[in-house]
């Protein structure tokens, strides 16, 4: 019973930090796509963005 | 998890997405404008006080100021064609749809940077949660501000926020130092936050201080074309800018994350 309970909480814990893991890759993908990929289009289309919150732009 | 993650970082991303978009053209944008007009050569910045323009002391108008750089290169390019330079000024007709396309994807681009930033915020808040920390509107703020000195701040002391025209190093480089910059200062930051004892605050502020020790790359010289005081006041106001942002994004993320949590 004990050790149900324990295996439970820790496949708790594994899924609660792979949602973590996803979440902040999804986030970091989007920032890496619009703060710093240098595709022609995206670069033109975030210029000002990417002056303004400090990425290195050119 | 993954829901409730999501949940807080559509809504505190939003709320930033708005307050950064309005804030950029309220205090940021006439100062790109402006910075262009001397990359491009429309106006030209030389050694030297104005003399006999008073409002060349005033920088914040972009075209009042653009009017009194021109006049200077009447004054000292005698082969500079003054009507040519009146050219660029903004509110010509023409300009008019360009700048709306313009102005139009800097607002989509703010609004992806800050989600993207916020999910990274919230995801935060999950890592702490299953450690057992509880998250408040407070603690919010204090996360986001935390935010703002991982990814702006602190990638700000080597890089400072460029004003266009700006030369700078290598853009891999520049890009890894970032990158860097801001893993060290975020592990810095939770070391401090949230470890135990004197060896976490030694580690904490070793990792704080190593992408500044290292140094960001950067070119031998200086060359920028417009003037120090316009590049100063971009860099400042955007800084200033993205303070207001993440803090207003980690208290509305923290607030969602306390609600969902309450029921």
């Amino acid at each position: 019973m004990m050790m149900t309970i324990t295996k439970t909480r820790a496949s708790e814990k594994t899924t609660t930090l792979l949602s973590v893991l996803g979440m902040a890759l999804l986030g970091l993908t989007i920032v890496v796509a619009a703060g710093h990929a240098q595709s022609a289009t995206l670069h033109d289309a975030a210029h000002d963005v990417r002056h303004a919150t400090g990425f290195p732009c050119h | 998890m993954f829901q409730k993650m999501l949940t807080g970082a559509i809504g505190a991303g939003a709320a930033a997405w708005l307050l950064a978009a309005v804030l950029h053209f309220a205090f940021v944008q006439e100062y790109i404008l402006l910075g262009e007009e001397y990359e491009t050569g429309a106006a030209v910045h030389y050694a030297g006080v104005a003399h006999d323009e008073a409002q060349a002391a005033e920088p914040a108008v972009a075209d009042s100021d653009m009017a009194a750089a021109n006049d200077h290169d009447h004054d000292e390019a005698a082969s500079e064609d003054g009507a040519t330079a009146h050219d660029h000024s903004h509110g010509d007709a023409g300009d008019e749809g360009s700048a709306l396309t313009r102005n139009f994807w800097t607002v989509v681009f703010f609004g992806l940077v800050y989600v993207g930033y916020a999910m990274v915020l919230v995801a935060g808040f999950g890592l702490a949660s299953a450690y057992g920390k509880v998250i408040t509107a407070r603690e919010g703020i204090l996360w986001g501000i935390a935010g703002f000195a991982v990814f702006q701040l602190a990638p700000a002391m080597g890089l400072a926020p460029e004003l266009p025209g700006t030369m700078a190093a290598d853009l891999g480089d520049r890009q890894l130092w970032w990158w860097g910059t801001a893993l060290a200062t975020a592990l810095g930051l939770a070391s401090i936050a949230y470890g135990r004892g004197v060896a976490a605050l030694v580690v904490g502020v070793a990792l704080l201080a190593a992408p500044h020790v290292i140094g960001a790359p950067e070119l031998e010289g200086f060359s920028g074309v417009a003037p120090p005081e316009v590049s100063a006041a971009f860099a400042a106001r955007a800084l200033g800018v993205a303070l207001a942002v993440w803090a207003l994004m980690g208290w509305v993320a923290g607030h969602l994350w306390s609600r969902e949590a309450a029921r």
